[in-house]
């Protein structure tokens, strides 16, 4: 078990004219199961490779537990990892894939097939210890994948989107599973995702990054509550935080023809900025429904989803010059709590509840205000 | 228990027309196939023909309406067997093991190279060694037999050792290659992540996943160094003579024998026939089992 840290770490791929990982700068501490999350071409699988070994670090240095790992090969860093198509050896049975590093660091076939028996106890695989990957299903290969990290007893592990290739209710299933089983075992683990509920989910903390730069590294709820820019607002929360670019008007912003009230020490904020414009970020929850002779934001209603316990409305404005952080005529949804209290075609009222509203700048995007 | 009270129906009810079962009716599916007996027949007759003629004396061999009713007889066999087809035997045998070796030692480390290890020259490489095989070999046999002279190799097993290997070597790294493509790069990542030293990850995983392609890539290089006629008919003569140039020899001024002929083409063909029986089974393995989801 070790702390690990990314010190200025920047990764570029042969013939790319862009750094495909950034100066990235991370402190995972001892034990810590930290996520990396992005888009597709973020650099978080990237930074997970240059971790384990696999991709170069062409610039700054990556250290675990205190070492610095540039240079040193794969083999080498004590790291066992997690792949998205697991890799397993379809040759060797089950319990061979999971003894194979013993084997390779010469651990006796006593001992080897003691710690594989454990790990297969662990996780449910006892039974199949015999068989060859191709005869299991898709769940229990993922274990397999996981059972061979674990019987290694490794620094850290490093898991590459491990389940993705599960079907949704296993997904969940399992992602309980792992972050349980990283918390008996405490051992500090980097585990890249795109899914942004995985993040929350299993992260102590979470690492944000687009276009190979690190946006935010904080807690799942921090992330929530006050993401650092437009991006990790919009990027956190499903469904997305509703952000438009709207005009300042005294005592708040101008959303079409209602006005948003703001708390003062936003309002100074933006008055210390200079801006005319800002953008507006609201949660779905934060958004109460009313009738169409209710107190606020005028909307249409284009959408109801319906989850049973919870239902969300996605509406637009009937005034078109509200616009949404790309440039395109906004929509907005808003999460009920019950079952939807409109319908298609409906015209409701959105309210802001009472707490705090996001603001970002409209060109940087960067938070304003607390 | 449906079936006969179904076949019961047909007896008792004969006006009925029978509901006809579905293997029994003439339809695209058997003109396929009946197109595929006929033409599996069409490739298997001759060697059949073959086999049998190599049974018969050489007058019943060559009757102009061919005898299908004789005594079968060992004696072309016996003839061939004692007419020294074992030297020759022997000669391509060694050839085709020895050469077959040296390409798999030379072509996999080859292909493994070029397709997982890939670098920028990668393809040019791989065009490189295809297009040794786009020049004639008569084009190139005058060159070869002077050098070959020079060096003092003429009629000798390993100037066909040389050149089979040579002949064999771009078409067996393009086989293993796209084997090579096959498997998932990420077992290789899985293994040195696993403690594995590069050569242990290609022994212990890399190989064992390719081995039907090994099997198959021998297979072909068995099989074209053990036919090879143009180099072991011009570098050749008495001592490393080889099966091919052997054969031709019953090919006489006075005239064929017939007979003789195919039992000695028997023998020849034996071999790969057996090689590939014996490679089946590793060919018909599919090569991921179970690596990726």
């Amino acid at each position: 078990m070790a702390a690990i840290s990314y010190k200025n770490a920047s990764c570029i791929y042969e013939g790319a004219d862009k750094l495909a990982v950034d100066s990235l700068d991370l402190d995972i501490q001892d034990g810590e199961f930290v996520v990396l999350v992005g888009p597709s071409g973020s650099g978080k699988s990237t930074a997970l490779r240059m971790l384990a070994g696999l991709e170069e670090i062409d610039g700054g240095a990556i250290e675990i537990g205190g070492k610095n790992m540039v240079g040193v090969p794969s083999k080498d860093r004590d790291i066992a990892m997690v792949f998205q198509n697991y890799a397993l050896y379809p040759n060797k049975t089950v319990g061979e894939n999971m003894g194979f590093a013993l084997k390779m660091r010469g651990v006796g076939l006593e001992e080897r097939n003691r710690k594989v028996q454990e790990a297969a106890k662990l996780l449910d695989l006892t039974e199949y210890l015999d068989r060859k990957p191709g005869k299991l299903s898709g769940g229990q290969r993922q274990r397999v994948a996981m059972g061979r990290a674990i019987v290694r007893e490794p620094q850290v592990f490093c898991m590459d989107e491990p389940l993705s290739n599960l079907d949704a209710k296993l997904r969940v299933q399992t992602r309980t599973q792992i972050a349980a089983l990283q918390r008996r075992l405490g051992t500090t683990t980097v585990y890249v995702t795109h899914d942004q509920v995985e993040a929350m989910t299993m992260g102590d903390r979470v690492a944000i990054l687009k276009d190979g730069r690190l946006q935010q590294f904080a807690s799942p709820t921090e992330l929530y509550d006050h993401p650092v820019n437009a991006f990790v607002a919009g990027f956190i929360g499903s469904p997305a935080m509703n952000l438009f670019t709207v005009p300042v008007a005294s005592g708040g912003v101008q959303v079409g023809e209602r006005l948003v009230a703001l708390e003062r020490d936003q309002l100074t904020a933006i008055a210390a900025a200079g801006l005319d414009e800002v953008t507006l970020g609201l949660r779905p929850e934060q958004l109460e429904i009313g009738s169409a002779d209710d107190d606020g934001l005028l909307v249409q209603v284009d959408l109801v989803e319906e989850l049973g316990n919870e239902s969300y409305l996605y509406a637009s404005f009937p005034d078109r010059e509200i616009r949404a952080i790309d440039g395109t005529s906004a929509t907005i949804v808003a999460r009920s709590p019950q079952r939807a209290p409109a319908r298609i075609g409906d015209t409701v009222t959105l309210r802001k509840r009472e707490g705090t509203a996001h603001l970002f700048h409209p060109e940087t995007g960067e938070r304003i205000g607390a | 228990m449906s079936t006969t009270t179904e076949r019961g129906t047909d007896r008792n009810a004969p006006s009925t027309p029978a509901p006809v079962s579905r293997k029994r009716t003439w339809g695209p599916g058997s003109i396929w196939s009946l197109v595929a007996w006929i033409a599996g027949i069409a490739f298997f007759f001759p060697v059949l023909w073959m086999v049998i003629t190599g049974f018969k004396q050489e007058a019943d061999a060559y009757t102009s309406t061919p005898k299908i009713f004789f005594t079968p007889t060992l004696d072309q066999y016996r003839g061939v067997l004692e007419s020294g087809i074992g030297t020759t035997l022997a000669n391509s045998a060694f050839a085709t093991v020895v050469s077959t070796l040296l390409v798999l030692l030379l072509g996999v480390p080859a292909a493994f190279a070029l397709s997982l290890r890939p670098v920028k020259k990668t393809q040019d490489v791989l065009f490189f060694f295809i297009s040794t095989k786009m020049l004639p070999v008569v084009a190139a046999i005058v060159p070869l037999y002077v050098i070959v002279g020079d060096i003092g190799l003429l009629d000798n097993i390993w100037a066909l050792i040389i050149l089979y290997t040579a002949m064999n070597l771009p078409i067996a790294v393009w086989m293993m290659r796209s084997f090579f493509l096959e498997v998932p790069s990420e077992l290789l990542e899985a293994a040195s992540m696993d403690g594995a030293s590069l050569w242990t990850s290609v022994r212990e995983v890399i190989l064992p996943l390719v081995s039907p392609g090994i099997a198959a890539t021998s297979l072909i290089c068995v099989i074209f160094s053990w036919n090879e006629f143009f180099f072991a008919v011009n570098l050749t003569a008495v001592q490393a003579q080889t099966i091919p140039v052997y054969l031709v020899g019953f090919i006489t001024g006075q005239g064929l024998y017939w007979a003789q002929l195919s039992a000695a083409a028997t023998f020849a063909a034996l071999p790969v026939v057996l090689a590939g029986w014996f490679a089946q089974n590793k060919l018909v393995r599919g090569l991921s089992f179970g690596a990726i989801k």
